[in-house]
């Protein structure tokens, strides 16, 4: 490739959108993890097969796109311009789409999303609740890109803001305009990154790099995943700014394991930008030289702590390190280095594009622009959610979310991963910023929100948490390798039925040491479930270890399954399903469970006709009282 | 392998990125490797083998015909991962981390697949099931071994 300046990207910009004109109808298929489950990648192909088959594709352009985050719904597809909102797309359903819509200019009924509450039919995307309180604008444009083509994104002013920062302006201009924006660190902690970039430009050094977070380890959260997916330019643009401002020259990408597509798309798209200039020597024909690599993670959750990332990159076990130094001073191979989260990096083309006074007009007074949220666990729209920051949880959960699942009742929401706590309803008029999640014992962590209902047992998910962070501890300083396994120690015989009086004190002591004694923040802020779910629900612990009972019906070793004689209609579906042939019983004739070769599964529950609904779960008196009367009977 | 190997040049820094390759190729990680690429980097093997034991995604062990994963993330957790794991357990008669006698199926757990819509979710040879019920467990298994028998015919 010749030399490829300002002037001939926006020739190619102006020519991309010229011919787009002509093909004015598209069909986007999400081509997002969820969709992928779905088998969306089938659907393309016979919606490209179809629209070849009836000789259209000169008029209607096919394309499959980044996650548009409504992943209940998937397979999705929407046509453009219009914007119709088609779901739960089968290949079936395809020949009608393009008799109907496509040539008729009518729409399928029978494919709209059907709003549960008011059970009206929506037809266009901008209308589905689930969209209209979101702010999507990091996440809106993966809706309209195929992650596989830079022109894509170079159509919807991609690269811009690097033309305009390298020719336009220096790079303290660029650090100014960073912290003016009031942009903070989408990773976990929120340190200003305008300011980070700051002192790592202020280091002196030849070397120096820049490095992206894509390890996401906080279990329940994908929004990174989707972002280096569906809009890869978009961070890679954000790291070549980055890199301008603070003086570097190379730049990773970390991303996990777990996410081969990832690793795909942004490999994919390094090596497009690299041809058309945007990477690699004198970028746009200016004097800055960058580039970036792309190294696949190694399962460790550890890992995403930024010191040991780096020891990783360095092919070495991912151990953290005190701190200071910080990245800043001694980074990658000792050389001064700043990281930042995906989202971080996907922000600073808007900022750049759009001007700090813009961005800093959405969000709070502390917390700027807009956070991306995995909303999952018991909540009807799943999916991916961008808000301004400081809207409530209530918001997010009842009006964008729909509200919890099969009308149960709301519990708890948890954020910030393994850092983070669960908050209860009397919290859910929170506004959602960086200081207020932490004040609630919280925080923002990385985007994970994990909805909990009432079969949520709170004692069971502190225990998972705390497991979790002991599995994940790396071993090098004793109060957290030593310190989780306590706890979860504690944490799981509560669960059993052999928590004692004292264990509530020992938890929270525990922590106090946890916390304070700690390396790095994965042991500092791994007692947080504990802490939360003690201050909010003591209770609930407090029947663990009194009553030896679980009031959401989840300890397997406090409750059992019972078959309601009254309600039983002998249908023998659920001895069918019964694994270890637990259940006696004929044809019209009352089943039986025998307890002592229960395993509680849940199968016989999970069978049992909704229209029945015979199998109940019961725990501490009750479940007494059935063990006493079924004991009677037998001898 | 040793050629896959010997294709790297460098050091240490290589180390993670040649371990990915040859446990994509061969499905674990060799002792010989270990030696070789010891010699190769220049780097000692006690260092390889605490590298390669720290990371989930490097075995010594081969792993079974079929690989199935089990997503443990929170939000497959509060939507009943836990019992679906259990189903799996029984079903194959094995722990997870472990590898059936026949050298079929091996079983892992992982901290989240980043489809956490679907939950509970299992990823069966790459493909994923999601919304699972633990009555569907056994239907996964049986086409896994389905697959076998197709594919060897
Ligand atoms: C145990 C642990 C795990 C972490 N995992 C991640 C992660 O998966 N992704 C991430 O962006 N930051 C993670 N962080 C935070 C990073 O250390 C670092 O603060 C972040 O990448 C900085 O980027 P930001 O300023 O843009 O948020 C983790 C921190 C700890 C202590
Ligand atoms: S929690 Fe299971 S896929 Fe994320």
């Amino acid at each position: 490739m010749e030399e490829f300046n300002t002037t001939e990207l926006n020739k190619l910009r102006e020519e991309i959108s010229e011919s787009r004109k002509k093909r004015k109808t598209c069909i986007t298929i999400c081509g997002g993890t969820g969709c992928h489950a779905y088998g969306c990648l089938k659907v393309a192909q016979a919606f490209r097969d179809e629209i070849e088959k009836q000789g259209l594709q000169d008029l209607v352009d096919v394309r499959t796109t980044g996650c548009h985050g409504f992943c209940e719904r998937g397979p999705i597809v929407v046509i453009q311009p219009k914007g119709i909102f088609y779901q739960r797309i089968k290949l079936e359903d395809i020949k009608e789409v393009i008799a109907e819509t496509i040539i008729g200019k009518k729409i399928v009924d029978r494919l709209l999303y059907i709003e549960p509450k008011t059970k009206e039919k929506i037809v266009y995307e901008k209308d589905v609740p689930f969209y209209k309180k979101q702010r999507r604008i990091i996440f809106g444009n993966n809706g309209f890109i195929d992650p596989t083509s830079i022109k894509d994104y170079i159509a919807l002013d991609g690269y811009k803001a690097l033309t305009k920062i390298l020719f336009d302006m220096t790079s303290e201009e660029v650090i100014e305009e960073i912290i003016a924006s009031g942009l903070r660190g989408r990773g976990g902690a929120g340190f200003l990154a305008g300011k980070k970039w700051e002192i790592c430009r202020d280091v002196n050094s030849e070397k120096k790099y820049v490095i992206c977070n894509a390890d996401e380890g906080d279990p329940g959260a994908y929004m990174d995943r989707s972002l280096l997916e569906g809009n890869p330019h978009s961070v890679i643009e954000g790291m070549i700014i980055g890199a301008y401002a603070i003086g570097a020259s190379e730049g990773y990408i970390y991303v996990r394991m777990e996410y081969p597509l990832a690793v795909q798309n942004v490999t994919h798209a390094i090596e497009q930008a690299r041809k058309l200039g945007l990477l690699g020597k004198s970028i746009l024909g200016s004097e800055f030289q960058f580039d970036i690599h792309v190294f696949r993670g190694a399962g460790a959750f550890v890992s995403g702590e930024e010191t040991s990332l780096m020891a990783s990159i360095e092919g070495r076990r991912a151990f953290p390190r005190q701190r200071p130094p910080f990245p800043a001073q001694e980074g990658l191979w000792g050389k001064p280095t700043n990281i930042n989260n995906v989202e971080t990096w996907a922000n600073v083309p808007l900022i750049i594009n759009k001007g700090a006074e813009w961005y800093s007009m959405i969000g709070t007074r502390g917390s700027k622009g807009t956070k991306i949220f995995s909303l999952v666990g018991k909540i009807n729209n799943t999916g991916l959610v961008e808000v301004p920051m400081g809207m409530t949880l209530k918001e997010i959960i009842n009006d964008i979310g729909g509200g919890v699942k099969d009308n149960k009742k709301f519990k708890a929401v948890q954020t910030g991963g393994p850092s983070g706590g669960c908050m209860p309803a009397e919290m859910l008029d929170l506004p959602i910023d960086y200081e207020t999640l932490t004040k609630a014992g919280s925080m923002m962590g990385s985007g994970g929100m994990i909805v909990m209902d009432e079969d949520t047992c709170m004692v069971d998910v502190a225990r998972y948490f705390l497991d979790f962070t002991q599995e994940e501890s790396c071993g090098k300083c004793v109060p957290c390798r030593i310190g989780t396994r306590q706890l979860v120690e504690i944490l799981t015989h509560i669960t059993q039925g052999k928590g004692e009086e004292g264990d509530i004190e020992k938890l929270k002591d525990l922590a106090k040491t946890l916390n304070a004694g700690s390396l790095c923040q994965l042991g500092q802020t791994a007692p947080n479930p504990v802490l939360t779910t003690i201050r909010y629900f003591e209770d609930e612990y407090e029947a663990h270890i009194k009553d030896k009972s679980c009031p959401a019906l989840v300890c397997k070793d406090l409750i059992i399954y019972h078959i309601e004689p009254e309600k039983c209609v002998g249908c023998l579906l659920c001895l069918k399903n019964c694994p270890v042939e637990a259940i006696s019983g004929e044809r019209k004739k009352v089943h039986i469970i025998d307890q002592d070769l229960c395993i509680k599964c849940g199968a016989c529950l999970e069978v049992c006709p909704p229209k029945v609904m015979a199998v109940s779960k019961y725990t501490g008196k009750k479940k007494e009282r059935i063990l006493n009367k079924s004991s009677q009977k037998s001898e | 392998m040793e050629k896959l190997i010997d294709e790297f040049e460098g050091d240490q820094r290589e180390l993670i990125h040649i371990l990915h390759e040859i446990q994509k190729k061969f499905g674990y990680i060799p002792a010989q490797a270990v030696s070789r690429i010891s010699k190769q980097l220049k780097i000692s093997e006690s260092e390889i083998f605490g590298v390669l034991t720290f990371y989930k995604a490097f075995s010594l062990k081969p792993r079974g015909e079929h690989l199935i994963t089990v997503c443990m993330g929170t939000a497959c957790h509060v939507r009943g991962a836990p019992m679906i794991l259990d189903e799996f357990k029984r079903k194959l008669g094995i722990e997870s981390g472990e590898t059936t006698e026949d050298n079929q199926f091996t079983l892992e757990t992982v901290n989240c697949v980043g489809a956490c819509a679907l939950g509970p979710i299992a990823k069966a040879d790459g493909e994923y099931h999601g919304q699972l019920k633990t009555r569907e467990v056994d239907k996964i298994i049986k086409e896994l071994m389905n697959k076998k028998r197709n594919s060897s015919k």
